[in-house]
């Protein structure tokens, strides 16, 4: 297991530097951020200093080897916009998107697991088609029609819910969140509804047919032949088998969640991260660009890991596996 | 011909799928009876309908399939007009079953120890220490050594013959009134099915347990059984006592069957072959089902064959039965 886990670590590091350097090159070739940050007033003199102030002045390979010296020593650089470094500006911001993903997540999987499951056990039924139906329209409206929407009759309509920003926070074991006040937990409930749409019709059609699958495998006869009883047979043989694609792509779908919450993070103005990427680009501050996507890359090796791992917690075959190797 | 004794009888059982091809009668009027010691053989092509019966008895028939008519009286009770609650009851209890395949009737994710204890739990309130230690005897008992151990482990990390006794193991750890075993050692070598075979008869004589024992292959079931039902077609074609049965086969799908199996044939008989295909279930001839591919049938075969008794608990569905001596 743990040979297993270095394994990954050393893979993750190859990738990492891999990425750096996509993403060195993807950002230069955005624009250069000169034309931008400096005033078109400015004189030539004022402009030079600014560009080599801000290091511009260094050909591409230069910068990038500036940048990856203070990477490894933990730092990705200062924000051309607010000079501050990028690393401190993204995790004060993170907890927020954090925030905003995790419920997303959670609602999805306590809502669409046991609609897949009802769909699935009542398959073709009249109960089944209406969820099926209702999960294709969580497929298929767009993100940011159904966050103005949700806006439009909840907050401008019925006045029942606030229709941007983060409310006021609080302290759940030491963590700050919107969910330990009320206020709080209003200002939450529209983007993390809109986020959570998608997701929830994913996790119910992936639930739906995880049981399609599972209920005519020989061992669930088998089961009702011990003299099993339903709930034993429906949680516990059923639902071990239907985890593991839905483990699968939870894992991919909170990537997700984080990364790109930006459109629903935007309309709502929720104060995360993907706001501070959207703003960047706009201004083509660089360092925070690249320093955001090298974040999000690592984020998503980590919850890679963390899905394979949880992988052999519920799978023996690949535990075992794991073990020899 | 019901008996006193029967721990299980089945009549005028029926169970059809209704497919979008339309409807197959994969059991079509099965009547059986198992005696308290006795062991029954079915035997039959693939196809026939074995596996549905033995489903049936537990109501164990998925969509698209039903039981849509018949008895199965269960100590003077009828397991097919039961509430889901009350067959559960008796489930694992009283009648266990051993599944076809060993290889896909434990549950890839959950330890031997942990299916074996929930079969106890489904019907007892134990603890699970003692749930445990009655699970490691009965590993013992069917041949899986420092089975304390083993019980650990999980089922893909145990060889099909392995499987099998677990499966067989889990079937004797309510000592049930009945165990309906479907093939459980085609998928097996024939050292280890012998093995089985062997200590499934002498649970069955020590336990005083029923066996109803499905197979295609007559040579097992001639071994091990006191008596055996022939099925064809969804029907019990010929059922009597196992040795007069390959002895004398009456019927000529028995004795096409006997005829075909190698250890049977006496001498100077050749081995033969019953002729065409089995049989297309959506589509059943009327009458005896085997008229298509029987040498002696005639136009009177269409016709609806009732059941026919001969002396020494033979019964055959035939109208021309191999009934001259000697041959
Ligand atoms: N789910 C199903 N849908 C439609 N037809 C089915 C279904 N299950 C079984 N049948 C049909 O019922 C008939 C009897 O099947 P059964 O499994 O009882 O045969 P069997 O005698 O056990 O054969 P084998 O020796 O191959 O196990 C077959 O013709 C089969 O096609
Ligand atoms: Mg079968």
């Amino acid at each position: 297991m743990l040979v297993f886990i270095l394994r990954r670590l050393i893979q993750s590091v190859v990738v990492i530097f891999l990425v750096s350097i996509l993403v060195f090159i993807g950002v230069f070739s955005i624009g250069n951020p000169a034309d931008i940050l400096i005033p078109a007033e400015a004189s030539q003199m004022e402009r030079d200093a600014a560009i080599k102030s801000l290091g511009l002045d260094k050909p591409m390979y230069e910068q990038y080897f500036i940048f990856l010296s203070n990477a490894m020593k933990g730092d990705l650089g200062r924000s051309f916009v607010f000079n501050q470094p990028t690393i401190s500006l993204i995790t004060a911001r993170m907890p927020a998107t954090l925030e905003l993903a995790f419920c997303a997540l959670f609602l999805s999987l306590v809502i669409g697991i046991p609609l897949g499951m009802i769909a699935g056990y009542k398959a073709n039924s009249l109960l089944d088609r209406t969820i099926m139906t209702g999960s294709i329209l969580g497929f298929s409206a767009p993100t940011f029609w159904t966050a103005i929407l949700l806006i439009m009759v909840f907050a401008v309509g019925l006045h029942w819910l606030p229709p941007s920003g983060r409310g006021q926070l609080g302290k759940i074991l030491g963590i700050t969140t919107s969910l330990a006040t009320w206020d709080g937990i209003r200002h939450l409930v529209l983007p993390v509804t809109s986020l959570s749409l998608f997701k929830i019709s994913l996790v119910t059609r992936l639930t739906r047919s995880g049981i399609r699958e599972t209920l005519p495998m020989d061992f669930v006869k088998y089961a009702r032949a011990k003299g099993l009883r339903k709930s034993r047979i429906v949680f516990v043989h059923v639902f071990r088998n239907v985890l593991i694609p839905i483990v699968t792509v939870v894992g991919m779908e909170l990537g997700s969640l984080i990364a790109f919450g930006v459109v629903t993070e935007t309309i709502y103005a929720w104060p995360g991260t993907g706001k501070l990427l959207i703003d960047s680009i706009t201004r083509l501050d660089r360092p925070m660009i690249v320093a955001w996507l090298m974040i999000t890359v690592m984020l998503f090796i980590v919850i890679n890991l963390v899905v394979d791992l949880s992988y052999s917690l519920i799978d023996p075959r690949i535990r075992l596996q794991r073990k020899k190797s | 011909m019901m008996q006193d004794q029967s721990v299980l009888a089945v009549e005028g059982l029926r169970s059809h799928f209704f497919t979008r091809a339309g409807v197959v009668k994969a059991v079509d009027g099965v009547s059986l009876h198992v005696a308290r010691g006795e062991i029954l053989g079915i035997a039959g092509e693939s196809g026939s309908g074995k596996s549905v019966t033995a489903f049936s008895i537990l109501k164990l028939v998925d969509p698209p399939g039903r039981v849509i008519a018949g008895r199965v009286d269960f100590g003077g009770q009828d397991l097919l007009s039961c509430d889901e609650e009350s067959i559960r009851r008796i489930r694992g209890k009283r009648i266990a079953m051993i599944f076809q395949d060993p290889m896909m009737t434990l549950n890839p994710l959950m330890s031997i120890a942990d299916q074996m204890v929930e079969s106890i739990k489904a019907h007892e309130r134990t603890t699970r220490a003692a749930a445990l230690a009655r699970c490691a005897a009965t590993l013992e008992k069917v041949g899986i050594p420092d089975a304390a151990r083993r019980l650990l482990a999980y089922p893909h990390q145990f060889s099909g013959g392995m499987r099998q006794r677990v499966a067989i193991a889990i079937a004797l750890l309510h000592k049930p009134d009945l165990i309906i075993a479907d093939e459980p050692t085609t998928a097996l070598d024939v050292t280890i099915q012998g093995q089985i075979l062997h200590e499934m008869r002498q649970l069955c004589d020590e336990l005083g347990m029923a066996l109803i024992w499905i197979s295609h292959d007559l040579a097992v079931l001639g071994n091990l059984c006191d008596r055996i039902n022939v099925m064809y077609a969804g029907r019990v074609v010929e059922a009597g006592r196992a040795e007069d049965l390959l002895e004398r086969p009456v019927h000529p799908y028995t004795r096409g069957l006997v005829g075909s199996v190698p250890g049977n044939s006496r001498r100077g008989q050749e081995l033969t072959q019953i002729p065409g295909m089995p049989p297309n279930m959506l589509d059943l001839p009327d009458g005896c089902a085997f008229r298509p591919r029987c040498p002696r049938s005639g136009d009177e075969c269409a016709m609806e064959i009732g059941v026919r008794v001969l002396g020494d608990g033979r019964e055959y569905r035939c109208l021309h039965p191999h009934l001259e001596s000697g041959k």
